[in-house]
Formats: structure tokens, C-alpha cells, sequence
């Protein structure tokens, strides 16, 4: 029983021995040698995945308002790279209302607001007693941070957050709002307050408000949280008039309409000074408006950086391993072996390199993600895609390096065999 | 019986112009199967060049040189390539490849035959190798064998697709009398047996005896 085992086993060993990529016995010959050129393709990697992270940070970060509105078209100002900077007349919302195809049309109001941190108010702080009776200015302890202002009407939900759509009639009270528990630490511990007391008291635009309930939208580069507000008290806050121009709207269409014809209608009825788009094309709009910014542009470079210095690694490996083979490499040659053959090696040793390479470069850049939601509680996932064309890009890194060093390979002259 | 080389008024010049300077004059010699020439002479008599030129490793500039009946004269890189495949070279530094073992070092050679089924690689390499005497190292890798032992797998390199012709620089110089003796013997032996012809070159006069013919070159003729 012994011996038909043993023997089918020398036969696999003959059968892998035959057909044994010769790139893969250089590489694995040399242990050092891989661990450094592994450690080098991973080290690109994470810096690729790294930039794109951040890149994702800035980009899918300004399309969270977008992705979390109710509606199928919407209308914001032609004038405004932006939702945030844009407004348009009313007037447009209720005209849109009234083109066939439209159930309904909402608005939403977005301005930004000084915040304080409720924890500064509190009375049992020293330091907040002591700046107040002391010579220096009390904005030092009471710096505010901005936080943005999304104001609906509550009759109109316009958000497609269920949470917040649970607690509309609960914004009808002055002076209320509702409060994002995913926003950035600075703006203080508000979602733990409202649990402990169950009312968080704190000041915005120097008037008092109260957190009456708490829901989850999540910060991004420029804002660092979110608070929901009727439109009534926006008015009350910021005039009667700031209710007649509307940052974007939001319309909802009738059952079985058709949404590009309707787009169309509505477009050659309202005037110039606003656009209708679709939910895809509000998110095209936000980002492109990013990626002409220098940030965009900024992390793109970093990303191109990161193949870069990859490339150079994995050149620097290659190279330095055919030139330490270029006897042996000459002799292949005078023994027969065509350049291609040759050429191959190498290609195969790329190609080992970025498959092996990639894996813990994977792994760290998916911990370095994790770190990185944490140290800035914006989300960042590791998307599929993401890490599929980053894995595209760490072949194309080694092919393209490989085919450099290649040209060392031209230089193994076989008649140099005979030189001793 | 044809000769296995021909070599016909073989002229060889390095260099251009004024620096042009000729290496091989009007050479003339021819190799039968089965038979051992030495060629030996003293450095810069052009016995490399000759070397090269015989092992398909160079563009011939003037004369004839025909290998296997293939005249190498005017012949295209492919015919080259094609030509060296049926040549077995042994060099004075091994060039073996450290990250394979005897055995696939061996079938480095096997794998440029296409006809040979990828299993018979290693019964072929393990049975030439035992006939150069390392059965007891096929699975060795070169940093583990002496110097003779490495010499040996590259004679076993060689052979293994038994070449109708075997050319060799130096093969003993960095060996000890007793192991160079012993790797030239084995060279005759399987040259004998699968009837090919050996051109040698060597300063190493211990060697000199196992030779049917002896070539004598300088600068750039070959007197005997």
C-alpha cells in the first residue's frame, strides 16, 4: 500500500518539477530577495490604496446629501458649481409642481451655522466660569465649529432618512432641531447627552437651540455634521425672505411617469436659472465640482505617485536579479534559448511578484482604511472595484517594469560564455 | 563519412579601419563523429574566436562554416538559435543556475527539444547524471556541490540531448589534476558512445593524452 503511494508522489513531484516556471525558481531561490521585492509591491500598494482611500473620502463624501434625498428629479440653480452655494426662486419649485408628470416638489434649505460644543456651556466647567470672570475674551473656550443646517418642511419630508422622517412633528417646537450622531467629535458629545438627559441645550448662531432627537447621516470633508430644522424656524432665524430661495428641490413623480420624458418637460418650461437632474447627475455635478479643485486633483497626483515609486521598486528588483543571472542568463543563450524564452522569465517573475505582492499590501490598506474611518469618522469602505483596479494597476506596474529591466537581458552575449 | 564542422578558408577580423585587426587567417579543419580534437595555443591566437564562431555564437564574415551540413555563412538569427540546439557547450565557469538543482539544471537542455515528452525529463537527466558519477546528488542545488561536481552536471547539461557535436573551453582549469582527468574521461566516454565529435580547447598539458588529433593555432592559423 506503501509503495503505489510513494510512487504516484515521485510522479507529481516529476510532473511539477517539469513544468516548474523557471521565473518562479529565481524568485523563490533568493528568500531575502522576495521578501524585500514583496514588501516593496505592497508598500506601493498601500500607498495607491491609501491616495484612492482619501480621494474616496473627498469624493463620496459630497454626494451624502445627494444620496439621501427623496425624489427622483431634482431642481438646483444653473448659476452654482454647488447645491450648498446655489439658490433659485421659489417660484421655479411651484411652477415644477405644476408640470404634468410632478406629484409633488419639496424644498430643501441649506446654510451653515456656528456651533458650540454643549459641553462648554455646562456650568460645572471651571475653565467656562473662569474666562467669563476673567480677562480673557470669552470666545476662546466658547470657539464655535460650523455645522450645516438642512431646513425642510415637515409636511414635505425631504430626506430619505427614516429616522428622521420619525420625528418630523417634533421639529415644530421653536427653536428645535435634530442632531447628527455621526458628526465629527469636536462638535461635542451631543448624542451621549441626549441619551444621559434626554435634551441637550446648546447655542447656534448665537441664539439658543435644543437637540430634541438624534439620526445618522455621517460628516465629509467640509462638514462636519448635519442639523435638521423646520422651515419655520430656519425663518425665525434667519428672516422671512430666506425661504423664498430654495438650495435644491426635490420632486417626487406620478406612478408610471416616465423620468427622462418628464425631465425634458420640465426643463423646456422652467426658465434658465435652474437645472432638473437626475439623483446620478446631482453626485456627477458635486464631484466633478471637486475633482476642479486642487484637493481632487492633489490626491489623483498622490495616487499616480504611489505607481510610480511601485514601478521603481519592482525595476530596481528585476534588474538587480538579471544582472546577478547575466552568466547564467548568456549561457541559456548559447545553449539555445531564445531571447523570448528569456524574456518571459522575467515576465513571469513580474507577474508572481504583483500577484504575491498585492496580498498583504490588501490586507494593511484594508486595516489602513479602518484607521482611517476611525481617526476621521468619515466612512471609508473597501469597495470591490476599488481593489480589482488597483490589482489591474499592480500587474500593469510589473509588466511595465519587467519590460524595462528587460532591456538589461539584451546584454547577456553568449559568446562572453567563453571568456571565462 | 561527412564531417560533422567544415571550415574553409575561415577569415576573422575584430574591429574597423585602422584598428581593424584579423584574428582568424584562411582557417582550415573539418570533425568526424565520434573523435576528440584538442585545440590548444597560446592566448590571443584566436582559438576563442574560432570557438564562437564553430558554436554558432557569431555571424561568419568570410570563408565557409558548415555545422551538420547548415552553412552558418550569411545564416539568419533564427537558423543560429536553431543550430545551437544541437550543439553541447561546456564552459570554464560552470554558469549553472543556482536556483535549480542538478536535475533541472539538467533538463534546461531538454526543455529546448520540443519532441521530448516533459516526463522523460527527469528519468533522462537522472540517468545521465549517474553517468557522470552524481547519482547520489540529482536533487542538489550547485551551492552544494564542489567545484569537479559542478563541472560535471554541466557536462551532464551538455549531453543529455545528445548533441552530435560538443565544444569546450577550459573545462578543467579550475579543477584539480585528478578530478580534471576524471571529467575529461567522461567527456571521451560518452562521446564515444553516442558518437560525436569533441573539439576542446585547453592549456592544460595533463590532458593532452586523451586526444585522437591535436590542433596547435597561432595567431590566427592552425599548424598541428
Amino acid at each position: 500500500m506503501k509503495s503505489p503511494f510513494l510512487k504516484s508522489l515521485k510522479t507529481w513531484r516529476q510532473i511539477l518539477q517539469a513544468h516548474k516556471p523557471l521565473g518562479w525558481a529565481q524568485l523563490s531561490h533568493q528568500k531575502t530577495r522576495l521578501l524585500v521585492a514583496v514588501t516593496g509591491v505592497a508598500f506601493s500598494n498601500i500607498l495607491i490604496f491609501t491616495q484612492l482611500g482619501i480621494r474616496a473620502l473627498l469624493f463620496d463624501g459630497v454626494t451624502l446629501l445627494p444620496d439621501n434625498l427623496k425624489g427622483d428629479l431634482f431642481l438646483v440653480s444653473a448659476y452654482a458649481p454647488t447645491i450648498d452655494w446655489g439658490t433659485f426662486p421659489i417660484i421655479h419649485l411651484y411652477k415644477a409642481n405644476a408640470v404634468e408628470g410632478v406629484a409633488s416638489a419639496s424644498p430643501l434649505y441649506i446654510s451653515t451655522a456656528n456651533w458650540v460644543n454643549p459641553e462648554d456651556l455646562l456650568p460645572s466647567n471651571p475653565s467656562d466660569e473662569g474666562s467669563e470672570s476673567g480677562d480673557g475674551p470669552p470666545q476662546i473656550t466658547l470657539f464655535p465649529n460650523r455645522v450645516k443646517v438642512l431646513a425642510l418642511n415637515p409636511v414635505a419630508p425631504v430626506l430619505d432618512i427614516p429616522e428622521v422622517n420619525q420625528q418630523l412633528d417634533q421639529l415644530n417646537a421653536p427653536d428645535v432641531l435634530l442632531f447628527d450622531r455621526l458628526a465629527q467629535e469636536k462638535l461635542g458629545p451631543v448624542s451621549g447627552l441626549f441619551a444621559e438627559t434626554g435634551e441637550v441645550i446648546t447655542v447656534m448662531n448665537n441664539r439658543r437651540v435644543r437637540v430634541v432627537g438624534l439620526f445618522s447621516l455621517g460628516s465629509n470633508m467640509f462638514d462636519n455634521g448635519h442639523v435638521v430644522m423646520s422651515d419655520w424656524n430656519y425663518a425665525r432665524r434667519r428672516g422671512r425672505d430666506s425661504l423664498s430661495r430654495v438650495n435644491i428641490a426635490s420632486l417626487t413623480l406620478d406612478p408610471g411617469a416616465d423620468l427622462l420624458t418628464v425631465q425634458a418637460r420640465l426643463q423646456a418650461h422652467l426658465s434658465k436659472d435652474v437645472r432638473v437632474l437626475t439623483r446620478e447627475e446631482v453626485a456627477e455635478s458635486e464631484q466633478n465640482f471637486q475633482a476642479s479643485l486642487p484637493n481632487g486633483k492633489v490626491l489623483s497626483f498622490g495616487a499616480a505617485m504611489g505607481f510610480i515609486v511601485g514601478i521603481v521598486i519592482v525595476y530596481q528588483v528585476l534588474y538587480t536579479d538579471v544582472s546577478d543571472h547575466l552568466p547564467e542568463y548568456a549561457t541559456l543563450k548559447a545553449m539555445g534559448y531564445s531571447d523570448r524564452a528569456l524574456l518571459i522569465v522575467v515576465l513571469q517573475e513580474a507577474l508572481i511578484l504583483a500577484v504575491i505582492g498585492f496580498i498583504p499590501g490588501f490586507i494593511t490598506s484594508y486595516w489602513v482604511y479602518g484607521l482611517l474611518t476611525q481617526v476621521t469618522r468619515i466612512p471609508l469602505t473597501m469597495r470591490a472595484d476599488v481593489a480589482f483596479q488597483i490589482f489591474i494597476l499592480t500587474l500593469v506596474m510589473c509588466i511595465v517594469s519587467g519590460g524595462i529591466a528587460m532591456n538589461k537581458l539584451r546584454s547577456a552575449d553568449p559568446a562572453d560564455c567563453f571568456r571565462g | 563519412m561527412a564531417p560533422i564542422v567544415s571550415v574553409e578558408n575561415l577569415t576573422h577580423a575584430f574591429g574597423k579601419g585602422a584598428l581593424r585587426k584579423s584574428v582568424l587567417m584562411n582557417v582550415e579543419l573539418a570533425l568526424y563523429p565520434g573523435e576528440v580534437v584538442i585545440l590548444e595555443g597560446p592566448s590571443g591566437s584566436g582559438k576563442t574566436t574560432l570557438l564562437t564562431l564553430i558554436g554558432a555564437l557569431r555571424s561568419v564574415q568570410q570563408g565557409s562554416l558548415k555545422i551538420l551540413g547548415q552553412e552558418l555563412h550569411g545564416a539568419r538569427k533564427q537558423q543560429l538559435m536553431k543550430t545551437r540546439n544541437q550543439i553541447g557547450f561546456i564552459f570554464q565557469a560552470h554558469n549553472l543556475l543556482a536556483c535549480l538543482t542538478s536535475q533541472e539544471n539538467v533538463s534546461t537542455s531538454l526543455k529546448l527539444h520540443k519532441h521530448i515528452p516533459k516526463r522523460e525529463y527527469r528519468p533522462r537527466s537522472e540517468e545521465i547524471l549517474k553517468a557522470v558519477g552524481l547519482g547520489d546528488h540529482i536533487d542538489a542545488y550547485p551551492k552544494n556541490l564542489s567545484g569537479g561536481q559542478k563541472q560535471r552536471v554541466a557536462i551532464a547539461r551538455a549531453l543529455v540531448s545528445r548533441p552530435k557535436l560538443l565544444l569546450a573551453d577550459e573545462p578543467t582549469s579550475s579543477l584539480d589534476s585528478k578530478t580534471g582527468r576524471n571529467v575529461v574521461e567522461i567527456m571521451q566516454r560518452l562521446a564515444r558512445d553516442e558518437g560525436c565529435a569533441v573539439l576542446l580547447v585547453t592549456h592544460d598539458n595533463r590532458i593532452l593524452d586523451i586526444a585522437d588529433r591535436i590542433l596547435h593555432m597561432e595567431d590566427g592559423r592552425i599548424g598541428s
